[in-house]
């Protein structure tokens, strides 16, 4: 666990990304193996799963403190961190332990089968051998939804760089369902054949936004263009006589959309498909509400399976007859996608997003002009050469949205935010004028730059009115523009409307608090993009 | 008995001696602490304060008229025996104890209990009553030792000192500045200063206080030239034109507050060390129960809190409004910036 915690405490301690990969690497490089997969596990989001409920943690935690739990709960909210303030409330360890990081979690993970009392032996016998910043690590392991500043990204480069792999391989290697119970370091990053698991689909590949028009992308003729759906990215794999779907988030979806189960029999084995789940009816893109809907739910009911049915709109072939064809010519995947599709019959979900043709910039332009009428955000720019690359990169792919709506409004409301954030107010809401009220419409959380947010921060704490539990009334005075990408009527709101991804675009020091927009305002934009 | 002090709206207030403790409103008398902005305040018709306290306080407050005190004298003032005795928060700072007919209270100001081998180290004062501060009086603060965060901080200088960097340290320029001079191994190479804390370093060479040497930073120094120097300069002066011009540069920031993981990481700095003038949860405590006080006022800090704490364990224990604060936690607040 020491070295764990010398490693977390510098990737911890820098926002700089040169000594977190040049810590991670040395930790790939000397720690054992078995806590070098759990290291990967966790810094991927494969935490173990949460074996005890909080109360029991705050209880012991106040107990072997010797301060009463009142107390243990005034000081939470200052820390804003469970798991921290556990460990800053704990008196100094009396042992010392050379335990591994895989020991401890193993610890953890005993912890369900064990009686209460002995549980409670166990945490706290664990506690007084701990040093603080262990006992963090310990308590993060214990109470879940531990965040570390590592990016995936960045510890895919350590492990490159540890491992003399290329980045990309091991972002694939990494993809899947594994977890350090059905693997091994050795079969997971060592072995040869990251196909081997028949579940592991490829690393996505990301477009960046195009934030100037197209022309300097050079000639339109070597360039393809598609609609951009509003739904969720989707890979689609066929082999083995199985399917398995899966979001850009590595989250499995197999299993909430129960539509594709009928494509084992008709796609070949060794098929991966890239494309966009959307709710689909009749011919045309459903709101992406109607999509939000089939999201939460790990089993659909039938009324919903029939009143938002989703499809597959694909636009990339990735394997083919089992062979990897990410580095084959964009135009040549396409060509063999659209022959796959159209042998499809009607039933299977699994349809083509078509080209947009399109002879000059000018051209597309008109046609990005029409995303909103059909129910897409832009369009996509793929050159017609390219290979498909994984993560984000520049150059051969480029997602042109239409640009946001936007609307100013009024701060009124205030709350903090969460965790690295919670000294800082973050969470706010904005109102629009209705005659002389202001009518709440919409909260946003990002889009201010760190220094926006200390300055708004410190008017806010010198500018509450009232205070309603952790959230602040403030004088309205300050306007914001708010962009967003669409707008819905919701009758859960008090305003009647309710914007897709809202976030503060611009904070308007130009503008008096009485030229804000109005309510009537946000309805004629209903009317228009609702 | 009656009550030796009462809470007025100018200050603490001692009417058997008609005079004030800390006042934050114009009054003729004020007894005084410590040098720090939010404790002597200008425009007093006279002042008291330790003849450690005194050069600072000139410095600072210019042409006042300021009456000195030896630590432990016994001073009688009206019906009031007044002493002044170590608050180990920064050099010269004191409690100030007052005895009216036999019943005894003190005045804590700012404290901390740990010495750190620059300050006049606090001593416990037996009273009936005690006014005390809570900046950090919630159970998560807990300091490490001071050897352990000079160890951290000269591992940081080095190191930036070894990549070519110049390591620059946010710090108040009374008390905590000095901390980190006293606290730094002047082998690892220059240290530098911004005139903010220069000014009271002399001063304080000059009482007899021991400092390293250390380089003024004026408009005329060659910065680059001091690669792998320490710099301490004024929390303010972190991220400004005045640090950028020392070219590659890592920041830190020392404070009480760098014990939150939150605090630290929204800090724009690069790193943070646990130091305070002020004490910690299980300094608090110590020095509230060595007193042998049963009335305690608490004036600064976590107040709602540690009163409800310490009438848990039986102390008659309320809340005293004032104008202190506690250590600064907004670092570009510059108001505020040497109040603590
Ligand atoms: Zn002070
Ligand atoms: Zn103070």
């Amino acid at each position: 666990m020491k070295r764990f915690a010398s490693l977390f405490t510098q990737v911890d301690q820098t926002t700089k990304t040169l000594p977190k990969v040049a810590a991670l690497k040395s930790y790939f490089e000397e720690a054992p193996e078995e806590d070098r997969l759990w290291c990967i596990a966790i810094f991927s989001g494969r935490r173990p799963k949460r074996t005890l409920t909080t109360p029991f943690l705050r209880g012991w935690a106040a107990e072997k403190a010797g301060i009463p739990l009142w107390l243990f709960e005034e000081a939470y909210p200052v820390v804003g961190d469970l798991a921290e303030t556990i460990a800053l409330v704990l008196p100094p360890a009396t042992r010392d332990s050379d335990q591994s990081l895989t020991h401890w979690i193993n610890v953890i993970r005993t912890l369900p089968t064990l009686e209460e009392e002995e549980r409670k032996a166990t945490v706290l016998d664990a506690w007084d051998q701990l040093d603080p910043i262990e006992r963090f690590i310990f308590n993060k392991l214990l109470t879940g939804g531990w965040r570390v500043g590592v990016s995936q990204k960045l510890m895919t480069r350590a492990l490159a760089q540890a491992t003399g792999q290329d980045e990309a391989v091991i972002t694939h290697k990494l993809m899947g369902n594994w977890t350090p119970d059905t693997t091994t370091y050795q079969q997971l990053i060592e072995a040869d054949d990251p196909t081997a698991d028949l579940s592991r689909p490829y690393p996505f590949y990301l477009a960046y936004q195009l934030e100037d028009g197209p022309e300097a992308l050079g000639t339109p003729s070597e360039w393809r263009a598609e609609r951009k759906w509003d739904g969720i990215r989707g890979q689609l794999i066929v082999r083995g006589g199985e399917h398995h779907l899966w979001s850009r988030g590595e989250d499995l979806m197999t299993d909430r959309f129960p539509e594709f189960t009928v494509t084992p029999d008709f796609l070949p084995d060794g098929t991966v498909i890239d494309g966009e789940v959307l709710a689909w009816a009749d011919g045309a893109p459903l709101s992406f509400n109607a999509l939000q809907k089939r999201i939460g739910r790990k089993t659909v009911p039938k009324k919903l399976l029939a009143e938002a049915p989703v499809i597959l709109k694909s636009y990339d072939l990735l394997e083919f007859d089992g062979e990897d064809w990410r580095d084959r010519p964009f135009d040549e995947r396409r060509a063999r996608l659209e022959a796959l599709v159209h042998e499809l019959p009607s039933e299977v979900p699994v349809k083509l997003s078509p080209l947009v043709a399109f002879e000059t910039w000018d051209a597309l332009t008109t046609e990005r002009e029409k995303s909103r009428d059909l129910n897409a955000e832009g369009v996509m720019l793929k050159r017609g050469d390219s290979p498909y690359l994984s993560g984000r990169k520049k150059g051969d792919w480029w997602k042109w949205k239409v640009d946001p709506l936007v609307i100013d409004a009024v701060m009124i409301y205030a709350q903090a935010g969460h965790g690295r954030r919670a000294n800082l107010f973050t969470d706010f809401t904005f109102a629009v004028w209705n005659g002389n009220d202001l009518v709440p419409f919409t909260k946003a959380y990002s889009g201010l730059t760190d220094a926006e947010f200390r300055e708004i921060t410190s008017w806010v704490r010198k500018n509450t009115q009232q205070r309603f539990g952790p959230v602040r009334q403030v004088t309205p005075h300050h306007v914001f523009e708010i962009a967003f990408e669409g707008i819905q009527e919701s009758p859960r709101h008090k305003s009647g409307v309710a914007l897709r991804f809202p976030r503060m675009s611009r904070w308007r020091k130009d503008k008096p608090l009485q030229e804000a927009n109005t309510l009537d305002d946000l309805n004629d934009m209903l009317r228009i993009y609702g | 008995m009656a009550d030796v002090l009462t809470f007025t709206d100018r200050g603490i207030y001692c009417a058997a001696g008609d005079f004030y403790v800390d006042p934050w409103k114009s009054v003729d008398r004020a007894l005084i602490t410590h040098g720090h902005a939010d404790h002597a305040r200008w425009g007093m018709g006279s002042y008291l304060a330790t003849e450690q306290a005194a050069p600072v306080m000139r410095m600072r407050l210019g042409d006042i008229q300021l009456d000195t005190i030896r630590y432990g004298e016994v001073r009688q003032i009206g019906s009031a025996s007044v002493s002044f005795h170590p608050a180990g928060h920064v050099p010269g700072s004191a409690q100030i104890r007052i005895d009216v007919g036999g019943e005894v209270w003190v005045v804590s100001g700012d404290y901390k209990v740990v010495s750190d081998g620059l300050s006049e180290p606090f001593e416990p004062v037996k009273c009936h009553a005690f006014i005390s501060e809570c900046t950090f009086g919630l159970p998560v603060f807990t300091w490490d030792s001071p050897k352990d965060v000079a160890a951290k901080l000269n591992t940081w200088w080095a190191i930036a000192a070894a990549e070519g960097k110049t390591a620059i340290v946010g710090a108040y320029s009374l008390g905590k500045a000095q901390r980190i001079l006293s606290s730094c191994d002047p082998s690892i190479g220059p240290i530098l200063t911004h005139a903010a804390i220069e000014n009271t370093n002399e001063v304080l060479r000059g009482q007899g206080y021991s400092l390293p040497d250390t380089v003024r930073v004026t408009a005329e120094t060659d910065r680059k030239a001091y690669r792998g120097a320490l710099v301490v300069a004024p929390p303010s002066a972190l991220g400004s034109a005045w640090a950028r011009k020392f070219g590659a540069t890592t920041t830190a920031f020392a404070s009480g507050w760098m014990a939150l993981r939150g605090v630290r990481r929204r800090r724009a700095a690069d790193r943070g060390f646990v130091m305070s003038d002020h004490a910690d949860w299980p300094g608090l405590n110590s020095a509230i129960a060595e007193t042998g006080a049963e009335r305690i006022f608490v004036t600064h800090g976590y107040t709602s809190v540690f009163r409800k704490w310490l009438e848990s364990q039986g102390y008659d224990a309320k809340i005293v409004e004032t104008d202190y604060d506690g250590e600064s936690l907004d670092a570009t607040d510059t108001s505020t910036e040497d109040a603590a």
